[in-house]
C-alpha cells in the first residue's frame, strides 16, 4: 500500500466518526472536552457554529453520529453525544456577545427565503452576517418549520425552539409569518437576486381502505393531527387510539394521543418491530408511556357502523427475508384481526409537493414530481432558484436541513458574487501537538471505563398529565461531567513520523487495543488480516507509514484506537506524536 | 498525566485454545524506559505464552537485580513470581524447582546480573541442568544503575560518556554451551518473529535452555559508540536460520527443501524446524556449535538464532532420582519421616 496522506484533511476527518458522520460535520469531541471543563458557552457556541440549534438538536436529533462512535466498537455503548449538547445548551450564559456581527450597511442584495423550516433559517444565519438583505415566508404563525408543527412540546419546550429561532431572526430577517406563497413567479417577480425553497415535505400519506369516506370524521392524518396540536387547535381524542405506521411520526402520534385523553392508545404496523422506521430511543419512549406495539399487522379495512368509525381490520403477515435481504410480508392465512377505535391517526409516510410551483419557471422536475437539484450546490435548473432540506430531496431530518442550509448559503453567495458554484471552499483545518511532558498531554488521555449514563426522565404519570411537560430531564452538571469523559478525543490523532522511528516495538507492544503492526507491506487485502489483529472492519482506514529502515513499514488500523497516548508515551524518539485536529466546515463568505 | 494502560480490548481479540486473549498475559503496566529492548522481550514471552495456550498459573517467574530482573512484573501478571536478590535467581530457581518440579520455570536476569555478580550461580545452574528457561536480557551494561559498564561489553565500545570499554566481553552463549547447557540460542529484543518461536521452543524443552536476548538500553547503551544500540546489532546480526516451533498438536505442513531444513523433536512430541541459512549448520552438534559461534564472532557478526539442542538431556530431577511427585505436594510425614527413619538412614552409612 501507498503511505497515506496525512495532508489530506479527509484522512483524519474519517478518524473522527461523530464528526464524520454528522451532516454539518459539528466538531463534537471539542465540544465534549468544552463541557468537561464547564465551559458551557464555549461549547454551545461551538455547536452554534455549525448546527445552529444546539438546544433543539440536544433534545430532538437523529443522532447519526452516535451508531458512528467509536466507543460503540470499543464497548457496548456509544458516547451520548447528542444529550451531552443538551448539557451545553441547558448551562450555557450569555452568549449574545459572541454572535456574528450584523452589518449596518447592506450589500445590496435581496434574497428570499420560502418556508421558515431549519433549512431557510440556517441561509439567514449564514448570510445576514455577510449583508444580506433576507424575507423570510412561511404560512405558520411563528419560524421554526417542523420543530414547531410537528415535534412535540414534551420533546421540545416551546421556549428552547423560541430562543434559537430568535437569535437568527434577530439579526434582522424580515419575518412574513402567516403567509402562504401560493405562486413562485410571484415571488420571482419581485427581483430577488436569488430565492431559496425550504418548504419541507409537508404532505402526509394516507391510506385508501375500504370504509377511509365513511369513517372520515375519526381518520386524521398524523402530521396535521401534531400540527393541530401544536397550535392549540385540537385538545382531545377519542379514548381509543389505532396509531398505524411504524416510524417517529407514528410514535410522536401515540405519545400524544396519551396526553390528548387517549387510554388505550396502539402502535399498529405491517412490518417486524427490528424493522420499524422509529429509532430505537422513541420506540422506547413509546413502550415507557403504555403503547402497545402490533407488529405484522396490515390494514384491511376501516370499519363502519352506523356511518361512524367501529374499528379496523388486519391480516396478520410474516416477513421473509430473500438471499439479497430483500423483504417480503407474507400472509399467515390467520382470520383477519379485528381492533376496537374511536380514532385513527395515519402516519405512514410524508411527501413532497409543490402545487405552488409553476411549471414554466424554468425548474426541471422528475418522474416524481420532485425538482432537479444539485447534490453539492444546491441550485436548480432555474439558477436563481435553490432548494434545502426536505424540500430537496425528501424527508430527512433537522440537522440534513442545516447541512443543506450552511451549503446552500455558500452557493447562494458565490452566485450572488458571479463566482463559480462547484468551486467550493476547502474546509479549515489544524493539527497542534499535546504535548507538554513524557506522560502529560493538555487532553485527558485516560480511558474512562464507565458504561453510558441514562437520562432522567420525569414521573409518567406526571408527564402524560400535561403535554407541555418535557419528559426528558437532561443530564445535570454532574452527570454530564461523567458522560463526557467517557469521549475517547478521537480528535486527539496519532501522527507518526518514520524517519524517528528506530523499530523499537515499544509502541506495538503497548497499545492495549493492539491497533499497530510493523510488518512487510502489501495490498491492502492481503495486509488486513495479517495484522497482529485482523482488521476486518474495512469502513475504517489504515495509516500506512513509508518504509522503515528493517524495509518494513508501520500499519495503524484506526478502527479501535482509543487514543490513550500511550503509544506517543512508549515511544522514545517522539516518532509518535498525539496531535489534536480541528476541521470545520467553511461557511459562507 | 497517564500512564494508564486501559482495559479495553481489541473487541474480536484473538482468543487462545484456553479462550485467553494476548491480554490476559500481561502484568503491570513496565516502568522501565520507553523503548526499551526489555519491554519488547517481555511481549516476545507474553506473546509465546499466549501461542502455547499455558495456563498462568503453572508458570512461576524468577529473576534477580536490574531492569531486566524487574520486568516480570510487567508478564504473566497471574502467575507466581519471586524476584530474589542480585545474582541469585539460579539459587532460587533451583530451591523452587525441587520443590515443585510441575512448574514451568522462566527466570529473567540481566548481563550485569548473571556475567558479574552472578556469574559462579550462573555456572552451577546450568551444570546441575535445572529444568528451566534462563533468559539474559542484554544491553552491555548495568541499567538499573545508571549505565556502568558491563561484562558482556565488547572490548573498544563507548559508554555514553563516552569511554572505551577494556576489558575482554563474557560470551554467554559460549559459556553456556561449555557449562552442558542443553538448549542455546540468542536472539535479539527487535526481532520477535525469531525470538517467540525461539521462546516457544525453549519453554518446550525438557532440561536447562538458555537464551541470550540483545536487548539495546535506550537510555544508557544506544548511542553510535555502542555495539548493543539498536542500529548496530540489526547491521551485524547472523542468523543460523528460521526457526518454526510446531507443537505436537499439529501437523508439520510446510516443507523446505531438502539438507537446508533441520527438524529436531522434543520430549513432548513438538518440533523445532530450523531453516538453516548454511547448509553445514548441525544445531545438535555442540563442537561445531561453539565453533561456529566463535567464528562470527571473529567476524564481527553476532550469530542468532537457534545454536544448540540436545533433546535427550536429563534434568536435575533425573540425575538425583528425586521422587516423581513433587515434594511440595508432600504431608510432613512424608517428608520427616521421623528419627527412627533417621536412625536407619545413619546406620546405613555407618
Ligand atoms: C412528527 C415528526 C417528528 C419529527 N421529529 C424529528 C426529530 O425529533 N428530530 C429531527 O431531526 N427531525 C424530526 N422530524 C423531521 C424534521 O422536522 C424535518 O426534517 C425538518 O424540520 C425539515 O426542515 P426543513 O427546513 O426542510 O422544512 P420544515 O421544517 O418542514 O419547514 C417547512 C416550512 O415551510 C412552510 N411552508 C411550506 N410550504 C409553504 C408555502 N407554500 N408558503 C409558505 N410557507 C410554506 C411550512 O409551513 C413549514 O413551516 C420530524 C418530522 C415529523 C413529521
Ligand atoms: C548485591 C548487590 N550489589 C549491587 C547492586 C547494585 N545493582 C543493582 S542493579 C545492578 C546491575 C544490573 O545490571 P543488569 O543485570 O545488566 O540489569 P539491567 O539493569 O542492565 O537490565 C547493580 C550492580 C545490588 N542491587 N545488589
Ligand atoms: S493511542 Fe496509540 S496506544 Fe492508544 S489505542 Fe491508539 S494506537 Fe493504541
Ligand atoms: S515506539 Fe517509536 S521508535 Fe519504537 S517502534 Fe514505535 S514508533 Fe518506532
Ligand atoms: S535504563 Fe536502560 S535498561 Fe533500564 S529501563 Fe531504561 S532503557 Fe531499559
Ligand atoms: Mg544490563
Amino acid at each position: 500500500m501507498k503511505p497515506t496522506d496525512i495532508s489530506d484533511p479527509e484522512f483524519f476527518h474519517q478518524v473522527v466518526d461523530c464528526q464524520y458522520a454528522c451532516p454539518a460535520h459539528t466538531p463534537v469531541p471539542h465540544y465534549i472536552r468544552l463541557i468537561a471543563q464547564e465551559k458551557y458557552t464555549e461549547a454551545y457556541m461551538v455547536n452554534w457554529e455549525s448546527n445552529v440549534f444546539p438546544g433543539v438538536l440536544g433534545r430532538t436529533c437523529d443522532r447519526p453520529c452516535e451508531p458512528a462512535c467509536r466507543r460503540g466498537r470499543v464497548e457496548e455503548e456509544p458516547v451520548a453525544i447528542c444529550r451531552l449538547k443538551r448539557v451545553a445548551a441547558d448551562n450555557k450564559e450569555d452568549y449574545k456577545h459572541l454572535l456574528p456581527k450584523i452589518p449596518k450597511k447592506k450589500n445590496g442584495k435581496r434574497i428570499a427565503l420560502i418556508g421558515a423550516g431549519p433549512a431557510s433559517l440556517t441561509v439567514a444565519r449564514d448570510l445576514m452576517p455577510l449583508g444580506y438583505e433576507i424575507d423570510l415566508y412561511d404560512e405558520q404563525p411563528a419560524g421554526g418549520g417542523m420543530m414547531r408543527s410537528q415535534i412535540p412540546s414534551f420533546r421540545l419546550p416551546i421556549e428552547v425552539l423560541d430562543e434559537e429561532v430568535n437569535t437568527i431572526t434577530d439579526m434582522g430577517v424580515l419575518t412574513h409569518y402567516n403567509t402562504y406563497v401560493a405562486s413562485l413567479k410571484e415571488i420571482l417577480d419581485k427581483d430577488y437576486d436569488a430565492v431559496f425553497v425550504g418548504t419541507g415535505a409537508p404532505r402526509g400519506k394516507d391510506l385508501d381502505l375500504p370504509g377511509r369516506k365513511e369513517a372520515d370524521a375519526n381518520i386524521q392524518i398524523g402530521i396535521e393531527f401534531l400540527a393541530s396540536v401544536a397550535f392549540e387547535h385540537a385538545d382531545s381524542i377519542g379514548e381509543r387510539v389505532l396509531v398505524i405506521g411504524g416510524g417517529n411520526t407514528a410514535m410522536d402520534c401515540c405519545r400524544t394521543a396519551r396526553r390528548l385523553g387517549g387510554k388505550d392508545v396502539r402502535i399498529v404496523v405491517r412490518s417486524p418491530f427490528e424493522d420499524m422506521k422509529a429509532s430505537p430511543w422513541e420506540k422506547d419512549d413509546a413502550m415507557a408511556e403504555d403503547v402497545p406495539f402490533y407488529n405484522n399487522h396490515v390494514p384491511k379495512e376501516y370499519v363502519v357502523e352506523n356511518g361512524k368509525l367501529k374499528g379496523m381490520k388486519f391480516e396478520k403477515v410474516e416477513a421473509h427475508y430473500d438471499a439479497d435481504g430483500k423483504r417480503s410480508l407474507v400472509p399467515t392465512g390467520e382470520d383477519l384481526v379485528f381492533f376496537e377505535c374511536d380514532d385513527v391517526l395515519m402516519a405512514v409516510g410524508q411527501e413532497n409537493t409543490f402545487p405552488w410551483i409553476e411549471r414554466d419557471l424554468d425548474i426541471e422536475f422528475d418522474k416524481w414530481d420532485m425538482p432537479s437539484v444539485d447534490k453539492v450546490t444546491f441550485q436548480s435548473t432555474n439558477p436563481k432558484v435553490f432548494f434545502g432540506g426536505d424540500a430537496a430531496f425528501g424527508p430527512e431530518n433537522v440537522i440534513t436541513a442545516v447541512a443543506h442550509g450552511h451549503q446552500a448559503a455558500i452557493s447562494i453567495d458565490l452566485f450572488c458574487k458571479g463566482e463559480s458554484l462547484t468551486e467550493r471552499p476547502a474546509p479549515f483545518t489544524n493539527l497542534v501537538s499535546q504535548k507538554m511532558g513524557i506522560h502529560e498531554w493538555s487532553y485527558d488521555s485516560e480511558v474512562a471505563e464507565d458504561v453510558r449514563y441514562a437520562v432522567p426522565h420525569a414521573a409518567k404519570e406526571e408527564a402524560l398529565q400535561d403535554r407541555m411537560i418535557e419528559v426528558e430531564l437532561g443530564f445535570d452538571k454532574d452527570l454530564g461531567y461523567k458522560e463526557a469523559e467517557r469521549c475517547l478525543n478521537c480528535d486527539v490523532q496519532t501522527v507518526f513520523t518514520e524517519a524517528r522511528c528506530i523499530e523499537c516495538d515499544a509502541c506495538m507492544d503497548i497499545c492495549p487495543t493492539e491497533c499497530i503492526t510493523f510488518t512487510p507491506n502489501g495490498d491492502e487485502e492481503e495486509l488486513r488480516p495479517r495484522l497482529i489483529q485482523p482488521a476486518n472492519n474495512l469502513e475504517q482506514p489504515l495509516y500506512i507509514s513509508d518504509e522503515l529502515k528493517t524495509g518494513r513499514i508501520m500499519v495503524k488500523d484506526e478502527d479501535v484506537c482509543l487514543h490513550c497516548g500511550l503509544c506517543a508515551e512508549r515511544c522514545p524518539t517522539s516518532a509518535w506524536d498525539m496531535q489534536k485536529f480541528y476541521y470545520s466546515v467553511t461557511k459562507a463568505g | 498525566m497517564s500512564y494508564i494502560r486501559s482495559k479495553f480490548e481489541h473487541p474480536q481479540a484473538q482468543q487462545n485454545t484456553l479462550g485467553f486473549t494476548r491480554r490476559d498475559y500481561e502484568g503491570s503496566i513496565s516502568t522501565l524506559c520507553a523503548g526499551c529492548g526489555h519491554d519488547s522481550i517481555s511481549a516476545a514471552i507474553v506473546q509465546a505464552c499466549f501461542e502455547l495456550a499455558i495456563e498462568p498459573h503453572r508458570v512461576a517467574k524468577l529473576s534477580g537485580i536490574g531492569c531486566s530482573s524487574k520486568t516480570p512484573t510487567y508478564f504473566l501478571g497471574q502467575s507466581h513470581g519471586f524476584n530474589s536478590v542480585h545474582g541469585r535467581m539460579p539459587s532460587v530457581a533451583t530451591g523452587a524447582n525441587l520443590a515443585n518440579r510441575d512448574l514451568m520455570y522462566i527466570g529473567v536476569s540481566g548481563d550485569g546480573d548473571t556475567a558479574s555478580i552472578g556469574m559462579g550461580q550462573f555456572a552451577h545452574v546450568v551444570r546441575r541442568s535445572l529444568n528451566m528457561v534462563y533468559i539474559v536480557e542484554n544491553n552491555g551494561c548495568y541499567g538499573l544503575t545508571k549505565g556502568q559498564d558491563s561484562a558482556t561489553a565488547d572490548v573498544g565500545s563507548k559508554s555514553k560518556a563516552g569511554k572505551e570499554n577494556m576489558y575482554q566481553p563474557i560470551d554467554l552463549v559460549s559459556q553456556a554451551l561449555q557449562l552442558g547447557a542443553s538448549f542455546v540460542a540468542r536472539s535479539f529484543s527487535g526481532d520477535k518473529e525469531q525470538l517467540v518461536p525461539l521462546l516457544k521452543a525453549a519453554i518446550s524443552h525438557h532440561g536447562f535452555a538458555f537464551i541470550d536476548v540483545i536487548s539495546p538500553c535506550v537510555t544508557f547503551n544506544n548511542h553510535p559508540g555502542s555495539t548493543k544500540n539498536y542500529e548496530f546489532v540489526r547491521d551485524h546480526l547472523n542468523a543460523t536460520g528460521t526457526v518454526d516451533f510446531i507443537p505436537m498438536r499439529e501437523e508439520i505442513i510446510t516443507r523446505y527443501e531438502k539438507g537446508s531444513t533441520q527438524d529436531v523433536t522434543l520430549h513432548d512430541g513438538s518440533v523445532i524446524s530450523l531453516r538453516k541459512a548454511a547448509e553445514d549448520y548441525n544445531a545438535t552438534d555442540r563442537g561445531q556449535s561453539l565453533q561456529k559461534v566463535r567464528e562470527a564472532d571473529t567476524r564481527g557478526e553476532i550469530l542468532t538464532g537457534l545454536l544448540f539442542v540436545d533433546t535427550d538431556a536429563q534434568d536435575v530431577h533425573s540425575v538425583i532420582n528425586t521422587s516423581e511427585r513433587p515434594l511440595n505436594s508432600m504431608s510432613e510425614k512424608e517428608l520427616c519421616p521421623g528419627s527412627e527413619a533417621l536412625e536407619r538412614i545413619n546406620e546405613s552409612l555407618r
